[in-house]
């Protein structure tokens, strides 16, 4: 009894202590990254890369039309497919809403499909089975109109659910109090909830653009005239008549100049919004 | 006397299997102002609901102003217009300024112009004492500020009635006051009300009659000397005794519940 009641020395650590064990195991994740490092740099061989992916002359024939063409027409395939998904996908996410059965399960289907195809088949879909099923129709706009609907189709599944989870993030107070006042259903949603649901969802729908961005280089595949390339195939283009690679190096740097700037936003209204809710 | 403004009539109400209202007749006539009083659970907040018809009730009749509300082909959005509901929770729209709270619903659904929405919503913000949060958001407000904005929103819609439902519970203790007097102005003026709340002194000192509900039913219904100064009944007694004097109840609980466990 005596014996238990003394109190017990700490036991003694054997070996290294616990700071010098971390010290040690973070030294050794710096010597196998600088190791990498070298055994990267080492193993590649920097002048054949250089000649292939970074000749300046070519870098300089690309402007301005790498600008002033392709990003203009990478920029305008994206915003219009995501206005056409963001319209498509408000719809379907309302059908998904819906008190009215058949409409949700439509909605669920459009859903299930969308979100389970390649968008490449999407694009392959809109561009070569459209104009044989339905021979002598255009879609409005040309390629412009294929691309818009192509990205909008895909976008529209993803948008859909998004909006969906920020109609039912709003409080149901809202839409009570909004009712109490004698709003309608109808405008109640319009005034009062969507806008709400809207800024809780404006992150992932920037994401979505920067997605739609990159898959804007799907239109490749569609077959488009000269003035109707984008950054993907006006780069690859380039790369073949000069057999050189750097056209697609300025392309991704193309690309990267509007998607890091995004991708930061994100993260800021991200931070944003987890301040409010605190 | 005239028409009451609010009438309801064998009133039902369940979810699912549980029957919260099982029978409520009640009127509350012009200028009239009418404490709710119960225990949680008594079905309270749900008739108060019902009778905007934030709840559809699953028998019985309401009729507002005139107009039955449970007529399956009325214009409920009219009719919601005459009454104004106050909430526990306030639910500002906080995507909108305190004056876009108000001139919002004016516009969009009395289709008032901007010119007018804006007065009335600066007279409405005038009488509960807030002009001066006029621009400011929902968030930036206390909580009693925010039930005032609530009560100035709905007010700015030109209601015949008001509803309150617990407008003081989420408040705390110290900024109950400002929503009190406002309700008081409200019922000075002769404003028509239906208020749920645990607010005795309220209760006592405001309103024409006091109605105590428990299990679904209203058990007593008299003016605030009758039900809160001398209660007939047994459940009356035992709910306010533990109102009133909380501290007591503790001791009082294992009793009363074996007399609750008995009938």
């Amino acid at each position: 009894m005596s014996d238990a009641t003394k109190p017990e020395a700490p036991p003694r650590r054997k070996g290294l202590s616990r700071s010098h064990k971390r010290r040690l195991s973070r030294g050794v994740q710096y010597v196998v990254f600088v190791a990498a490092l070298i055994a990267f740099a080492a193993s590649a061989d920097w002048d054949r890369l250089q000649n292939q992916f970074a000749q300046a002359d070519i870098a300089e024939q690309m402007f301005p039309d790498v600008i002033t063409l392709a990003l203009k027409n990478t920029v305008l395939y994206t915003l219009s497919g995501f206005a056409v998904g963001l319209a498509l996908g408000m719809v379907i996410a309302l059908m998904r809403l819906s008190s009215v059965g058949p409409y949700r399960w439509l909605a669920g289907i459009y859903i299930e499909i969308f979100r389970g195809l390649p968008a490449l088949l999407i694009f392959i879909f809109i561009g070569v089975a459209v104009p044989l099923a339905f021979p002598g129709t255009e879609i409005i706009g040309g390629t412009y109109g294929k691309v818009a609907l192509a990205l909008g189709l895909v976008a529209a599944a993803y948008m859909a659910e998004t909006i969906r989870a920020g109609i039912q993030a709003v409080p149901k107070g809202q839409i009570e109090a909004a009712r109490s006042l004698g709003f309608s259903p109808a405008r109640a949603m319009i005034s009062i909830i969507i806008p709400q649901a809207f800024r809780i969802i404006l992150p992932p729908l920037t994401n979505e653009l920067v997605l739609l961005f990159k898959d804007s280089s799907l239109v490749l595949f569609l077959g488009v005239t000269l003035e109707e390339r984008e950054l993907s195939k006006y780069g690859r283009d380039l790369a073949s008549t000069t057999a050189n690679s750097t056209p697609i190096l300025v392309a991704g740097l193309c690309y990267l100049l509007v998607t890091i700037p995004l991708g930061f936003v994100v993260r800021r209204m991200e931070a944003k919004a987890q301040e409010a809710v605190k | 006397m005239s028409r009451p403004e609010i009438e309801v009539r064998g009133l039902h109400k369940s979810f699912g299997d549980n029957e919260v209202l099982r029978g409520i007749d009640l009127e509350i006539g012009q200028g009239e102002v009418v404490c709710v009083i119960g225990p949680s659970g008594s079905g309270k907040s749900t008739l108060l609901r019902c009778v905007n018809l934030l709840e559809e009730p699953s028998k019985g009749q309401v009729i507002v102003g005139g107009v039955e509300l449970t007529d399956p082909d009325v214009d409920i959005d009219a009719a919601r217009r005459r009454i104004g509901m106050v909430f526990q929770q306030f639910n500002l729209f906080p995507h909108l300024t305190v004056t876009e709270n108000l001139t919002l619903p004016q516009r969009r659904v009395l289709g008032r112009g901007k010119a007018e929405a804006a007065r009335v919503a600066a007279e409405n913000l005038e009488r509960v004492g807030l002009s001066e949060k006029a621009t400011a958001y929902p968030s930036s407000l206390s909580g009693g500020q925010q039930q005032r904005v609530a009560i100035a929103r709905a007010l700015a819609m030109g209601p015949q009635a008001m509803l309150f439902d617990e407008p003081t519970s989420a408040l705390d203790p110290e900024l109950v006051g400002d929503v009190l007097a406002v309700m008081r102005m409200l019922a000075n003026e002769g404003m028509t009300m239906m208020v749920v709340t645990h607010e005795m002194t309220f209760a006592r000192e405001v309103a024409d009659r006091v109605v105590f509900m428990d299990g679904g039913l209203v058990v007593e219904d008299g003016t605030p000397a009758q039900v809160i100064g001398a209660p007939r009944h047994e459940r009356t007694r035992h709910f306010l005794s533990r109102l009133l004097d909380p501290a007591m109840a503790e001791v009082e609980e294992e009793t009363s519940d074996q007399v609750g466990g008995a009938t």
